[in-house]
């Protein structure tokens, strides 16, 4: 073999081992975080922390029961007013593939993804907490639903898409109303796929900070009052995470282990039934 | 009024209901006429819902841009255009200029980019070219996904608990004065945060390069590092600018993760280890204590801006991906 040759085939060794490389790099970080959550999050986590709200700082124990609830009641709202919008419109988009309406539609789909989640989050305080008068959870809750938006109309509509349209035919032909067709054939047909573009959007609004700063607040007390301030697991990180106090740091630790782990769950599931459906999101 | 759109409707599906008369008694044709209108009647109804859903995206969108626009109307005709190059952001003065927010805004996300394209492009050649199968690849493409999944202000926590003390132990080293916190650390965290976004692009165009190219590459006698750079890069050159633009734009809008470890001061940063403030966490930190009308339409001024730039950057990303999957 000639030293040029040896050269050129050194050359692309040296690069698929670069390539090796920087791709092992890249999951280190996940895992530095991942290690690092876990062990300053588990030994604050036990059933008292779980079922308490925030003590005053200097007082031991407390937990973060308020920011669960709230949680779980914010994430609820925004789901139970995003899914059937979502759903609808993604049926919209699967079945007028070409029209005018569609076409702009999915532009703006497409822009509500690009959005910022702060802007959303002041737009919100324009339109729910300045005329309400106070901050409250449902406006966080409304927040949310647009940031959930676009991936469940995305996951529908490219679910809907992939269903063979005999289908739809079948059931025509068989005298069924088209609501009947789209609702009782067409959706169960397609529901691993917006099952799995559900959990994907809980997953994504669930982490959100930034648009609930304006809009649910954050209330250092139990509350389950959605037109009242309400607390949030991440809101509470992002507060008592930037206070100077070591025992909201401890509390601000096992908040966000839950909180990573309910989120990494969410996905990890999704995962898994999409790969079993063969779904492409 | 009722009775006629009863009567236009049953018109309709005259011929149909006529050809059923010939056998049926009259009072199961009463029934069927009813039921079959009543079918009708929900069809309408739901097709008119499933395109008000439609409409109603495009009614958000616009309603967001619109209100930006009405909120910053007040600081737009009291600070004018050159709001945007004042370098001097003091609201207690009343003095308010977007400077030092565009350039920390931009200096974190550029400087972001520039250390993540290396990984996320070398993820993306690791899954497309040399592993696209099997049980390693798997894992990394699993994980690279779930650092897209875990929320900004976990990151922001991470970051300012762990690596904000090795950044400033790296800045005391080689002499600068020793924050920690500022537009490097946010720049490093925000690496991490949309390495994610350009890896999975660039993957899936690095996929879509057709196989006979390469292989007639190959059967030249080109290696394949030489492949890589003449096949598969001039091939898959914009789509990967697109995934990279996708990345620019996650990274412009980030929040809290930035204000979490960015300093947060309104001063224009010397260097690139100072503290600063983005558009973004300038508009977290201040938008609640705004007080007077100016103050608070020059935050959402902002927001607008912020609003612009990310549309049009993903617009063009998505032509670019668009243009790319339908050649």
């Amino acid at each position: 073999m000639s030293v040029q040759i040896k050269y050129r085939i050194g050359k692309s060794t040296a690069f698929k081992g670069l390539i090796i490389f920087l791709a092992c790099i890249s999951i280190l970080p996940l895992l530095a975080i991942l290690f690092y959550i876990i062990k300053e999050g588990l030994t604050k986590i036990n059933w008292h922390f779980l079922t308490h709200i925030p003590k005053p700082v200097g007082e031991v124990g407390g937990g973060i029961a308020n920011a669960l609830l709230g949680s779980f009641l914010i994430v609820l709202v925004a789901s139970v007013i995003a899914i059937p919008i979502g759903i609808l419109c993604g049926i919209y988009l699967s079945e007028n593939k070409t029209s005018k309406l569609a076409y702009w539609s999915r532009l703006a789909v497409d822009i509500l993804q690009g959005i910022p989640s702060i802007v959303i989050g002041i737009v919100i305080y324009f339109w729910l907490v300045k005329p309400l008068g106070g901050f409250s959870a449902l406006s966080g809750s409304i927040a949310l639903a647009i940031m959930m938006l676009p991936i469940l109309v995305r996951s529908t509509e490219e679910t809907l898409k992939m269903l063979p349209p005999s289908l739809k035919e079948a059931a025509l032909a068989l005298g069924m109303p088209y609501h009947r067709v789209m609702l009782k054939v067409i959706l169960p047909c397609g529901i691993s796929g917006i099952l799995s573009g559900i959990m994907l959007s809980i997953a994504r609004v669930a982490g959100e900070t930034a648009p609930l700063l304006f809009t649910a607040f954050g209330n250092p007390f139990l509350s389950s009052n959605i037109f009242r301030p309400m607390q949030s697991l991440p809101l509470l990180i992002f507060n008592y995470a930037t206070s100077p106090y070591d025992d909201w740091h401890d509390l601000a630790w096992g908040a966000s282990l839950v909180l990573l782990m309910w989120v990494l769950l969410l996905n990890i599931i999704t995962k898994i039934t999409t790969r079993r459906w063969n779904i492409q999101l | 009024m009722e009775t006629n759109s009863n009567n236009s409707a049953i018109t309709r599906k005259q011929p149909m209901l006529r050809v059923i008369n010939i056998k049926t008694p009259e009072i199961l044709k009463l029934k069927r006429i009813k039921r079959s209108y009543r079918h009708i009647k929900a069809e309408n109804v739901f097709r008119r819902v499933l395109f008000t859903m439609a409409l109603l995206m495009l009614v958000i969108v616009a309603g967001i841009a619109l209100t930006l626009t009405v909120e910053s109307i007040p600081s737009l005709k009291a600070l004018g255009v050159s709001y945007l190059w004042g370098k001097v952001w003091d609201p207690v003065a009343d003095v308010y200029g977007a400077f030092p927010f565009l350039l920390g805004t931009l200096l974190t996300s550029f400087l972001a980019l520039i250390i993540s394209i290396p990984f996320s492009f070398g993820i993306a050649i690791f899954l497309g070219e040399y592993y696209p199968k099997g049980w390693f690849s798997n894992l990394i493409k699993n994980t690279v996904e779930l650092i897209a999944a875990v929320p900004s202000v976990i990151y922001g926590f991470w970051g300012l608990f762990v690596l904000v003390p090795i950044v400033r132990a790296f800045e005391s080293k080689i002499g600068v004065t020793p924050y920690g916190i500022g537009i490097f650390s946010s720049a490093l965290i925000l690496s991490i945060m949309i390495i994610p976004y350009a890896a999975s692009m660039g993957r899936e165009m690095i996929r879509m390069v057709p196989s006979q190219l390469k292989e007639g590459a190959y059967s030249l006698g080109a290696t394949r590092y030489e492949v890589m750079r003449s096949i598969v890069l001039p091939y898959t050159k914009s789509g990967l600018f697109a995934g990279v633009l996708l990345s620019l734009g996650r990274a412009l809008g980030e929040t809290m993760a930035v204000t979490m470890v960015i300093g947060n001061t309104s001063l224009i940063p010397k260097s690139i280890f100072a503290p600063g403030n983005t558009m973004a966490s300038v508009i977290a930190n201040e938008f609640t204590e705004a007080d007077r009308t100016v103050y608070l339409s020059a935050l959402i001024e902002l927001g607008l801006v912020l609003f612009l730039v990310t549309v049009v950057i993903n617009m063009i990303g998505k032509r670019i991906i668009k243009r790319f999957t339908n050649d």
